[in-house]
């Protein structure tokens, strides 16, 4: 057994978790803030950016570390790999995270508009989604985050629908145009947000199976299901 | 041109100890397959099997059917027609000491009753391009010693020696093993250029080697072979357990 080797899984692996919660919180918070209209909310989201920032460029420099000094091979590489893309979906999210507190923090200055879209219920589906897809990375199991990869087509749908609603709410009622617009970016970086949930989950399958599931291009199913244990 | 190697139902044994099992597997021409797995896994006895190296210890045996393209090892075929057929390099470079350069590298032609001086210089030319040690030599073929070379060059003087009889196959038995990175990095641009003209089977304990080298990889575990495959394969998604245990370093 590689001691140090594995020391260094385990740390990445601590560090993507915690990067994970950084990111799953600010999306929390973001629409949080955005469903309340909470300012305060709103800069706890900006700041933390900052954190996930850092974050991020920590867990390169041990990914690189390991695969310099170790040279890792077959599931530890996949590991390592899927480690790696999963930090950069996750700094993502925070990013989506901060253009939707900036929406709320327009719409604080706005008055209160009723809209017909479900801002709250999106929000929920897609922070399930950043959840269930780190649930499939902390367990190494493929099935969850293959229910994560079709829950990605009901978020889709939420999107698409509010893009139609909102529309034509800004085209019927030209006051609340500005509100609308900041609910369609809200409905659009969740959308977004969602999207990195479902590469979150890919990779997961590929470190787990080592099957590329990318853009719907199927790999063959795999004879053996490889050792996970990284620990 | 390297011929393809077809192995069926390989049994080994030293005395009464069984080495292989049933190995059955093949190596394609003008490819390199890699043979890897732990310390004791039988992968040198396997190699040695090729070219029935393996019956020289004493009390040694071996059945099965091993095919170097038509020729058939184990059936009607001499020990020394078919290491004719099949060069090896070792783990060590071992030069014949006394002899000069160009010495070490006639001795295979030489020992076969081959005189003919001006195909002999010509095949010595040859043999020392092909194992890119030719540069380095040329101008003292005669004046050194094989003995007298870097451990790198001795290695692919040695490896000249097994191109000069005309291999088909060239098998290499952890052949850098006890070569600093240059070296190694020499003999595998080497192997990489071999490939060509030979067909090659190598065993190494770097994985990494294996990985750089070799288009398929064949990993044993005590005495059977487990998986052979493609390495990249092998490398990054190995369809058995015991290969993702052993190449991670979870065991062995």
């Amino acid at each position: 057994m590689r001691t140090r080797f594995q020391q260094g899984l385990d740390d990445l692996r601590t560090r993507l978790l915690r990067m994970g919660g950084l990111a799953e919180q600010a999306v929390d918070r973001a629409c949080q803030a955005y469903i309340d209209r909470d300012l305060a909310r709103c800069h706890m989201v900006l700041e933390g950016e900052f954190q996930i920032n850092v974050a991020e460029r920590e867990i390169d420099e041990v990914a690189f570390d390991l695969l310099a000094l170790q040279q890792p091979i077959a599931v530890d590489l996949r590991f390592i790999l899927a480690v790696t893309k999963i930090n950069s979906d996750l700094e993502r999210v925070g990013d989506q995270a901060v253009n939707i507190a900036e929406r709320a923090m327009d719409l604080v200055e706005l008055p209160k508009a009723d809209l017909p879209v479900d801002i709250p219920r999106m929000a929920a589906a897609v922070s399930a989604m950043v959840r269930r897809s780190l649930e499939s990375f902390i367990e190494g199991k493929a099935e969850l985050a293959q229910a994560v990869l079709e829950m990605d087509n009901v978020v889709d749908r939420m999107k698409d629908e509010a893009f139609i609603t909102l529309v034509k709410t800004m085209n019927e009622r030209p006051e609340v145009t500005r509100q609308a617009l900041d609910a369609l970016l809200v409905a659009r970086n969740l959308e977004r947000v969602a999207d990195h949930a479902t590469n979150i989950a890919e990779d997961v399958i590929f470190w787990v199976r080592g099957a590329d599931v990318r853009h719907n291009v199927s790999a063959e199913p795999p004879v053996h299901q490889a050792s996970t244990d990284t620990r | 041109m390297g011929v393809g190697i077809k192995v069926e139902k390989l049994n080994a044994w030293f005395g009464r100890t069984q080495a292989l099992y049933d190995i059955t597997m093949e190596a394609p021409a003008n490819h390199a397959t890699a043979i890897i797995g732990p310390s004791g896994c039988g992968k040198s006895t396997f190699v040695r099997c090729l070219n029935r190296m393996h019956e020289t210890v004493p009390e040694a045996r071996a059945t099965g059917g091993v095919k170097i393209g038509e020729l058939d090892v184990y059936n009607g075929t001499s020990a020394v027609q078919i290491r004719r057929r099949i060069g090896m390099v070792f783990q060590k470079p071992n030069p014949f000491p006394t002899m000069s350069i160009y010495d070490n590298v006639a001795a295979g032609l030489k020992l076969n009753g081959f005189h003919d001086h001006a195909r002999l210089d010509e095949i010595v030319e040859r043999s020392l391009k092909l194992s890119a040690l030719w540069d380095e030599v040329k101008d003292t073929l005669r004046k050194k010693s094989g003995a007298s070379l870097s451990g790198g060059q001795q290695q692919r003087l040695c490896i000249a020696r097994a191109l000069a009889v005309e291999p088909q196959v060239l098998l290499m038995d952890e052949p850098c093993s006890a070569l600093d990175p240059i070296s190694t990095g020499k003999i595998e641009e080497l192997i990489f250029q071999l490939k060509e003209k030979f067909t090659i089977v190598i065993v190494t304990h770097n994985m990494q080697q294996a990985s750089r080298v070799a288009e398929f990889t064949g990993f044993f575990l005590l005495g059977k072979l487990i998986e052979l495959d493609k390495t990249e394969k092998i490398f990054t998604t190995p369809s058995d357990k015991r290969t993702e245990d052993y190449i991670t370093g979870r065991f062995g």
